[in-house]
């Protein structure tokens, strides 16, 4: 089954045309994604090839959605354009927008935010600045590589992109039933706690690997909602033990302020609620290995 | 971007919010500029980004020119927490009566913006939130209904501001948000927003984060940047668009994505405490295309910290093709060698993911003895410190 994204899920692309965009579709349809179509109101009628199969571009989401039965959109267009591109999204009511674009105005994301909220949450929301929602074997939406690791029954959820792949790749053994990558930023579309609670729910997924870094409070959170409601093991990793206060450590939501954020409080809330946390992805992939192979 | 106080105090009055005149003085004979300008007397307020300067003495009262010039004399240069202070502004006093507080944020957690207002202000704001939570009014603000007077009327109604200056502070909440909105804050701060004797509403302190990411829409916001606090390694790698921070220890990070990067800086820290205590000396993230340019210029901001003894280059190939990347090391070495500046410190490389075989192969070819090839992260972290253990 895995979450959000399965085989039979129709994606189209927002910002296909462009060279970010051309490329991770080319990469999308490779790894047998249902790519149906882009979106690019000034190539509207046109179509791309990607090595043999002819995409075509549509005006608006809605036009790409009424043409192909589309219930994905990934999002690669600028900075400047995302909020635009996300509320079109939003409107035309798909079920899941993933937004790849890194540095976007946190003011920006909390107004699509707001605006989704507005419309009832019909649309999910993965990113911005993340890598994506993949699915091994079944679908690929975004840009994480397709052939790190095969299908499985871990769940993973990551703050990070590369972080994703090193654990996806340490645990290549296992295989995966979805990976997905929130992003790094301060305000996000899609939480741990979302992921969580898709994964408990989830009959083709028996463990998750939880991926946290230092900034907020949102692993805190999600050890509480494991507490009260998770039966499924969890196995944790956080990024940033020995990053300074007051420094912003390459993602915009990654920065230390005051005593709020550290990887220690994340570490010690993850821990008081049983999730077993482990010191380097190396060690983390082995405890999760360690449970796996009891059952 | 955090603001100094200074500058926090001109935004808010470039849009119509009430604040004390002043100005700001590198030197004392600008102070004396100033104090002249303004006339009477002054406050000389210590510009730095940490909190206690007033305790550190770094506040003072002056009557007049000659005074303010021998308080700035005294403040510029003081250290407060290890801040040098450069800058001092000065401001005519105000005759305080009353002292509230009053801001807007992120909410990180409920992804959304906060306001946040008490009528118990001039004091740590944790504190008051902590002992006397009744005091304080947190609001959740919608982004994109934001705050108009109604909205600003309920919050001031909420958190009990006395009706005699509802209507300013109602006033001094849409203007705040106003800019909040306009300059891409992510934090506007006013502790105390204070009331004269004579009953007019003052914005008697600032304190202003600005979102970078929000930077392609304020060209003006370049200004702002503090050139002479940046630390010179830091402000070479942002001319070449490298994502680096500064630490304090010896072995240099050169990673792809910044999770990774902090993943390799705690398991570097690991490491170092087998190894004398070394530490990771540099946060660099040279994200997805590490093209042999890119892994250059990070190579030659990372060797150019003198304190640095090793470097550790840890890739996990995922879009990046990890062949491409021990092409760009080597070539890397090769173009400093050209630029007058060969490598002598030893570089640890972990290559994994996309293409690691072929790329493990071209290290090898190489046959550099600077570069030892170490297959896993962790082993990698052990080797690198070790390294930096022996050369420091």
């Amino acid at each position: 089954m895995a979450i959000w994204l399965t085989k039979d899920s129709k994606v189209i692309v927002q910002g296909m045309t462009g060279s970010e965009g051309s490329k991770h579709t080319r990469r999308m349809l490779a790894a047998g994604t249902n790519v149906v179509g882009g979106v690019n109101p000034r190539k509207a009628g046109t179509t791309v090839d990607f090595d043999g199969t002819e995409l075509p571009v549509f005006a608006s989401v809605t036009d790409a959605m009424k043409a192909t039965g589309a219930d994905v959109t990934v999002i690669f267009v600028p900075p400047q354009f995302t909020k635009a591109a996300v509320v079109e999204a939003i409107d035309a009511g798909i079920g899941l927008a993933v937004v790849i674009t890194e540095g976007v105005p946190v003011h920006d994301t909390a107004a699509f935010w707001a605006y989704n909220k507005s419309k009832g949450e019909r649309t999910r929301i993965i990113g911005p600045n993340c890598p994506g929602i993949a699915s091994p074997g079944a679908s690929n939406a975004g840009i994480i590589p397709a052939d790190i690791t095969g299908s499985g029954r871990i769940g993973l959820v990551s703050k990070s992109g590369t972080l994703t792949y090193q654990m996806m790749y340490e645990l290549r053994d296992i295989g995966f039933s979805t990976c997905v990558g929130i992003g790094g930023d301060p305000i996000i579309g899609t939480t741990h706690i979302d992921a969580l609670a898709a994964f408990e729910a989830d009959p083709e997924t028996d463990a998750i690997v939880m991926i946290g870094e230092i900034g907020g409070d949102a692993e805190e959170r999600a050890a509480e909602f494991i507490k009260a409601n998770v039966t499924k093991p969890v196995v944790g990793y956080i990024a940033g033990f020995t990053a300074p206060p007051g420094k912003t450590m390459g993602h915009a939501g990654a920065i230390i302020s005051g005593s709020a954020g550290t990887a220690d409080a994340k570490k010690a809330a993850l821990e008081a609620v049983g999730v077993k946390v482990g010191k380097t992805p190396t060690e983390t992939a082995n405890l999760m290995r360690e449970l796996m192979s009891g059952r | 971007m955090d603001l100094y106080e200074y500058q926090g105090r001109d935004l808010f009055e470039r849009h119509g919010l009430p604040v004390l005149a002043g100005g700001v003085a590198t030197t004392p004979e600008e102070a004396r500029a100033i104090a002249e300008r303004l006339g009477g007397r002054v406050v000389v307020k210590a510009q730095v980004k940490v909190g206690g300067r007033g305790k550190a003495g770094g506040v003072k009262l002056a009557e007049g020119a000659e005074e303010t010039v021998a308080r700035a004399t005294d403040i510029l240069g003081m250290d407060i927490k290890g801040h040098t202070v450069h800058k001092v502004m000065i401001t005519v006093t105000a005759d305080v009566a009353e002292e509230y507080y009053f801001s807007y944020l992120l909410d990180r957690a409920n992804r959304t913006f906060l306001c946040i207002a008490s009528v118990a202000g001039g004091m740590d704001i944790e504190q008051v939130a902590a002992e006397t939570p009744e005091r304080v009014v947190k609001a959740p603000i919608d982004a994109n209904t934001g705050v108009d007077e109604a909205k600003a009327r309920e919050i001031v109604t909420a958190a009990g501001f006395p009706a005699e200056i509802a209507d300013q502070v109602v006033e001094v909440a849409v203007k705040l948000w106003q800019a909040f909105v306009a300059e891409d804050a992510t934090l506007v701060e006013v502790n105390p927003l204070a009331t004269t004797k004579d009953g007019k509403l003052l914005l008697l302190d600032a304190k202003v984060t600005l979102d970078e990411n929000a930077a392609f829409r304020h060209p003006d916001h370049e200004a702002l940047v503090d050139q002479a606090s940046v630390d010179p390694l830091e402000q070479a790698a942002k001319a070449k668009d490298l994502n680096y921070v500064k630490l304090d220890g010896e072995v240099g990070i050169i990673g792809n994505g910044a999770g990774l990067v902090m993943s390799t800086l705690d398991v570097v820290a690991y490491a170092g405490e087998r190894h004398g205590g070394v530490k990771p000396a540099n946060f660099l993230d040279i994200g997805g295309g590490a093209s042999a340019e890119v892994m250059a210029n990070g190579l030659e901001i990372v060797l150019s910290d003198p304190s640095v003894k090793s470097v550790f280059v840890n890739v996990f190939g995922g879009i990046t093709a990890c062949d491409a990347v021990a092409n760009g090391i080597v070539q890397a070495l090769a173009l400093l060698e050209q630029r007058g500046e060969k490598a002598t410190k030893p570089l640890v490389v972990r290559l994994d993911g996309n293409n690691a075989e072929a790329g493990r192969a071209i290290l090898d070819g190489a046959a550099n003895p600077l570069i030892q090839r170490v297959d896993t992260m962790d082993g990698a972290a052990e080797r690198a410190a070790e390294l930096a253990a022996a050369g420091v």
